[in-house]
């Protein structure tokens, strides 16, 4: 679940998430009485054995935003955006959009962690009209519980604004669309302009013109990938690419699902590409956070570091200087037929309108409103300008403002031809958890010498219990 | 889901009542009660509020945990018999869940870490503080602000200490260049151990404070006594204050338990429980409460928490009540 701390780095302030949650549930301990908190009710039976747990378990019930009182022109939305910039380009698009419908929007914003941890609870309840989420598994599995509207009236007017790709990520197992994207960003390699360039360093293509950059960083006391896996799921970026390189898109997406087993001696092969590379990444990764990471970069102790483009806030905060240094290329090829299909971790974030919100049946029309200015590229462009780390969604964005960083990951997303979102966002959750393949993948980077067959036959046996 | 647990509580309802004196039975009694109407009133309300409380917010969902182990249920939508699946949700925990059994040990080492290490430390240092040495309301403060601080900042705090390059640990050891760096929090065989050393550090204040609180209300005059019978200062302590401790020992004893079986927040701030980390309390929560969906798995793993738990404080609480009685 962690990945979606990635796009709005604010890992590192995981206490802060902490003290919010257990701030809220004495908020919401009276509001767990309702109906609508009968399912929370039901999972805080891990009081009765743990109050610490049961302290936890009652969040979800408070965690369910305030209902609306909204009427007429007036909608909710419930926005995970806590992090400082991203707030305020939101608050900005939303004022600009009552300006000019009349509608008002008021933006309700939990801690990002907290929102993603309580989004069962949360729209099972009385969810806000409109709220943000991402592209994925948990898109589409909301959306068949019938958490979600179908918007697909609105995507019959926006859907000139987006490319196929963009449209088949936001339809629902049952052909209907329920989102709306706003931007996305890329997995790549991201390297300092400055260290290559001092060194002579070759931006590699082959997987063996990277094993040799490698060992020259070494020989030059370089690290040669920075590496921070102690949020669980950064491990999976790499997973992803090597498997999309190695397998092809349609293996991976089946893996994803289920279709295809994790025993599969394919699976093997990619963890055997890793394993011969770990010795080139950063030592105890485990303990590393991914900004303690980023500063090896930064710092210029490192050579490269494959992350999505968030990394870029890390530069920002270390000076303009700094960022205009940070370049990227894609992961090198690794020989197979599945090159050619340039596929790529990309992943969307965006908005849905709920079901359950109990002012949606005034609020519909003006909710429907608010997400088709969403959709215009004028407002993504907006956005990302503001919030550097992104690119538009739609493909009829302007990107003639886009930082040097922002043009070449459209480019290279527009190259791709076939886009993943992330592990974590592309499988069950209940398989991608702390206590599933994050914990699998820690145990893959302690032991990367343990026997493939045990391995990978317990993450199968786990999958098959779920 | 919500008719199975009516169907638990039912039975004790009418108790309930029929144990104020509402029933025809009392009626027949009441000419020979010494109580008024208003009097039964009160107490029924005095019996009835409480027992209804702790009916509905500590059984209700200890009754409705245990149901929900035995089902698949994913939290949306009604449970409904075909969500209901028997002790297959204990059979994969025990036979097929990898995290399960780490977390046990690692409850259990929790456990045993606070109770024959932080809790000694706690009450040597309260008998230390109860002689009166020069500063003591100093090494007081210190020692028990830690207990002060949540346990969410508590995280927080050593999360930073431990930081592989940044941390202040590594910094001191001169352990953080590639090749003898130590990954306190990552290293999976040595994070237990670092997280417990943190939770250890909060609890010796605990302990502390409950033990020095208990040493000042000795009556002096029982150590005067063992003074002019020539016991060692070792003698008295152990001989003397400890045995008329015996309440107070009980209370440390039970909120050690308490403290150890529930354990989360460290865990869960600095990796969310895994990777070395795992305890019960962080798997329910990583099961049934985040973005993950499976309630009826993490009710399994609840019961067994409870099931845990139980034990100790049936000890404790039988042999405390052996006592009173006594």
């Amino acid at each position: 679940m962690a990945n979606r701390e990635a796009p709005r780095p604010q890992a590192d302030s995981i206490t802060g998430n902490h003290l919010l949650t257990r701030r809220q549930i004495l908020g919401g301990m009276a509001g767990a009485a309702g109906l609508a908190a009968v399912p929370s009710l039901l999972a805080a039976c891990s009081g009765g054995a743990s109050p610490s747990a049961g302290g936890q378990s009652s969040a979800p019930g408070g965690a369910s935003s305030p209902p609306a009182s909204a009427v007429g022109g007036n909608i909710t939305l419930g926005s995970n955006y806590s992090d400082a910039v991203p707030k305020g380009v939101l608050q900005g698009i939303v004022d600009t959009f009552s300006q000019e419908t009349g509608i008002t929007v008021k933006v309700n914003t939990v801690d990002h962690g907290t929102f993603q941890d309580q989004i069962s609870s949360y729209l099972q309840a009385t969810p806000d009209d409109v709220f943000t989420w991402f592209s994925g598994f948990r898109m589409r599995f909301f959306a068949a519980q019938g958490l979600a509207t179908d918007i697909s009236d609105v995507w019959a007017k926006v859907g000139d604004n987006y490319s196929e790709a963009f449209k088949v990520g936001s339809t629902g197992d049952d052909q209907k669309q329920y989102f709306i994207p706003i931007y996305n960003y890329p997995w790549a390699v991201f390297y300092r302009k400055s260290v290559f360039q001092e060194k002579g360093y070759e931006i590699p293509t082959t997987v063996d013109e990277l094993k040799t950059l490698c060992s020259k960083m070494q020989t030059d006391g370089l690290i040669p990938f920075a590496f921070g896996d102690s949020d669980g799921w950064p491990a999976m970026g790499t997973f992803d690419i090597l498997n999309l390189r190695q397998n092809g898109y349609d293996f991976h997406v089946g893996l994803m699902a289920g279709d295809q087993k994790w025993t599969d001696p394919k699976v093997k092969t990619v963890f055997e590409i890793w394993k011969e590379l770990l010795p080139f990444h950063q030592e105890g990764a485990a303990g590393r956070t991914w900004q303690d990471a980023a500063q090896a970069l930064v710092q210029k102790k490192a050579g490269m570091y494959l992350l999505g483009m968030f990394v870029s806030q890390q530069f920002q905060e270390a000076g303009e200087a700094e960022l205009d240094d940070l370049d990227f290329f894609p992961y090198p090829s690794l020989g197979t037929e599945f090159d050619a299909e340039q596929a790529l971790d990309a992943p969307i974030d965006g908005f849905m309108i709920s079901a359950n919100s109990p002012s949606l049946g005034d609020d519909l029309d003006a909710a429907k409103a608010f997400m088709e200015y969403l959709a215009q590229p004028e407002t993504q462009v907006t956005w990302v300008s503001q919030d550097k780390g992104n690119i538009a969604a739609s493909k009829n964005a302007d990107t003639s403002g886009y930082t040097p960083l922002q043009q070449k990951a459209a480019e290279l997303i527009g190259n791709a031809q076939r886009i993943t979102q992330f592990l974590d966002r592309d499988t069950n959750p209940n398989f991608a958890g702390a206590n599933g393949m994050q914990a699998f993948l820690l145990d893959f980077l302690k032991t990367p010498d343990q026997d493939p067959d045990t391995f990978l036959g317990k993450i199968q046996t786990f999958w098959d219990t779920l | 889901m919500a008719d199975r647990t009516s169907d638990g509580l039912s039975p004790a309802l009418p108790e309930s009542t029929g144990g104020v004196g509402v029933s025809v039975g009392a009626k027949r009694r009441s000419r020979y009660s010494l109580l008024t109407r208003r009097d039964k009133l009160v107490l029924a309300a005095m019996i009835g509020l409480p027992l209804f409380l702790d009916l509905a917010l500590i059984w209700g969902p200890t009754i409705a945990s245990v149901v929900l182990s035995f089902t698949n249920w994913n939290g949306i939508g009604p449970i409904t018999p075909d969500k209901f699946i028997g002790t297959k949700n204990y059979e994969n925990l025990f036979q097929a869940y990898p995290f399960f059994w780490p977390a046990l040990t690692h409850n259990i080492l929790w456990l045993a870490v606070l109770m024959f290490a932080a809790t000694p430390v706690g009450i040597l240092f309260a008998v230390l503080l109860d002689r009166e040495l020069r500063g003591t309301r100093i090494y007081q403060s210190i020692l028990y602000l830690p207990v002060v601080l949540s346990l969410a900042i508590i995280g927080f705090i050593w999360q930073l200490q431990y930081a592989p390059e940044q941390g202040f640990i590594n910094n001191v050891l001169g352990r953080t260049e590639q090749g003898n760096l130590i990954s306190w929090l990552g290293d999976p065989s040595l994070n237990i151990w670092a997280v417990l050393v943190a939770a250890s550090w909060r609890h010796v204040g605990y302990v502390m404070v409950l033990y020095l609180a208990g040493l000042k209300s000795v009556d002096p005059t029982l150590r005067e006594a063992a003074k002019v019978d020539g016991a060692s200062e070792r003698q008295t302590f152990f001989s003397v204050v400890f045995p008329v401790m015996a309440p107070i020992n009980v209370v440390i004893v039970v909120v050690t338990v308490i403290e150890s079986l529930r354990a989360f927040d460290i865990a869960y701030i600095i990796n969310r429980g895994k990777n070395g980390l795992e305890l019960l309390s962080t798997l329910i929560t990583n099961n049934s409460i985040s973005e993950s969906n499976r309630v009826g798995f993490g009710s399994a793993i609840a019961v067994i928490l409870l099931l845990v738990s139980l034990g100790p404080i049936v000890v404790f609480l039988s042999r405390m009540m052996r006592e009173d009685r006594r």
